[in-house]
């Protein structure tokens, strides 16, 4: 396949969710940080245009969430809040209402929880959950697998973007099955896809934007850097950089080596191999 | 467990779950419980059993003993 010619012939390469256009290809979550001032910070420098953000009781008279909604305001930036946690489609349906009026956006990042330890998407209901929130007007950002059948289910829903894992929730280990995520990428050409969860460095981000994914999920690698600040820069640089990497058009890998250097006018060519010692 | 609704003319006192405590209250309405938790000027969202409750919806949705109500607000989030 010829990348090169599908690079677009202008220099812009903006992303658009639901008819929402963004430039910055990076969704950073908000939790997880030192302070909060260090994640406005790490926002900031990331230059990120969409933010993740969840629900939970309030305590307290109320004050930490208002504070809270408060700060994530004053950012500017597109509010994409969570159904983390949530454990059925019933749990998360209503999460996701109480989101809608909460943020005052249709936005929601659909997550249905299959398991604790490996808190992997429960397929099932995840698709139950899209159908009910899509036939309500929300516009679902799925959480989802590579499988193929549970992507179609969610783009039969009315998902018109989905958000795969790269390895389970927290832990860092980057694209644990890029053969399936190269093949997701390859089966959904026309549908926005985010690797979700799972990076870990800069490198996977900028491995999954090399793919051919439109965006990069991500939390836990900027929140418990020693810097989150820095390393909120460094994935950003990542993104961008794999991005670009793909709209250049990518080399073919292949299993032998072949000169760089030109062949033709070698010194000492004709000379043959030198003795082995 | 915390005891809500002051008034001497209220009705007797209910209990219900409010954010997985077990609570007393002589509220009769969603809107009401949220006054008497000093809620009522802050942005938050809730549901009972499990369904959502619309902030335009509070006044008229009346509780019952046993009933579970939910409070959230704004949170962190990945």
């Amino acid at each position: 396949m010829n990348l090169i010619a599908k690079v677009p012939p202008d220099t812009q390469d903006d992303l658009s969710f639901y008819e929402e256009s963004v430039s910055s290809r990076m969704l950073l979550g908000t939790a997880l940080y030192p302070s909060p001032q260090v994640m406005a910070d790490a926002v900031k420098a990331s230059g990120c245009q969409i933010v993740t953000v969840s629900l939970r009781r309030e305590s307290a008279r109320g004050k930490i969430g208002a504070r809270f909604l408060e700060l994530i305001n004053s950012l500017d930036v597109h509010v994409l809040p969570n159904t983390a946690g949530c454990r059925t489609a019933k749990e998360a349906v209503t999460t996701a209402q109480m989101a809608r009026e909460l943020f005052g956006s249709a936005w929601i990042k659909l997550e249905v929880i299959a398991n604790d330890d490996t808190l992997q998407p429960d397929l099932f209901g995840l698709v139950e959950a899209a159908e009910t929130l899509n036939e309500d007007g929300f516009k679902v950002f799925p959480y989802t697998t590579e499988d193929l059948g549970a992507a179609e289910r969610l783009v039969a829903a009315g998902c018109r973007v989905l958000m795969p894992w790269g390895a389970p929730i927290g832990t860092g280990r980057g694209l644990a099955n890029p053969y399936a995520l190269k093949t997701m990428r390859n089966y959904f050409p026309d549908i926005p896809l985010v690797v979700d969860a799972g990076i870990g460095a800069p490198s996977h981000a900028a491995q999954a934007m090399e793919m051919g994914y439109d965006a990069v999920l991500l939390n836990t690698a900027v929140a418990r850097a020693a810097d989150p600040v820095q390393m909120a820069t460094a994935f950003a640089m990542a993104i961008e950089s794999g991005r670009m990497a793909r709209r250049s058009g990518l080399m073919e890998s292949r299993d032998m080596a072949a000169p760089s250097t030109p062949v033709a006018g070698t010194p000492f060519f004709d000379l043959g191999a030198p003795p082995k010692t | 467990m915390p005891s809500t609704g002051t008034s001497s003319s209220a009705p007797e006192q209910i209990q219900i779950n409010v954010n997985g405590e077990e609570c007393k209250t002589h509220a009769r309405t969603l809107e009401a419980l949220l006054t008497s938790l000093d809620f009522s000027k802050i942005r938050v969202a809730t549901a009972v059993n499990g369904e959502f409750v619309a902030a335009a919806a509070r006044a008229s949705l009346l509780l019952s003993p046993g009933d579970s109500v939910e409070i959230v607000s704004a949170r962190q989030g990945g």
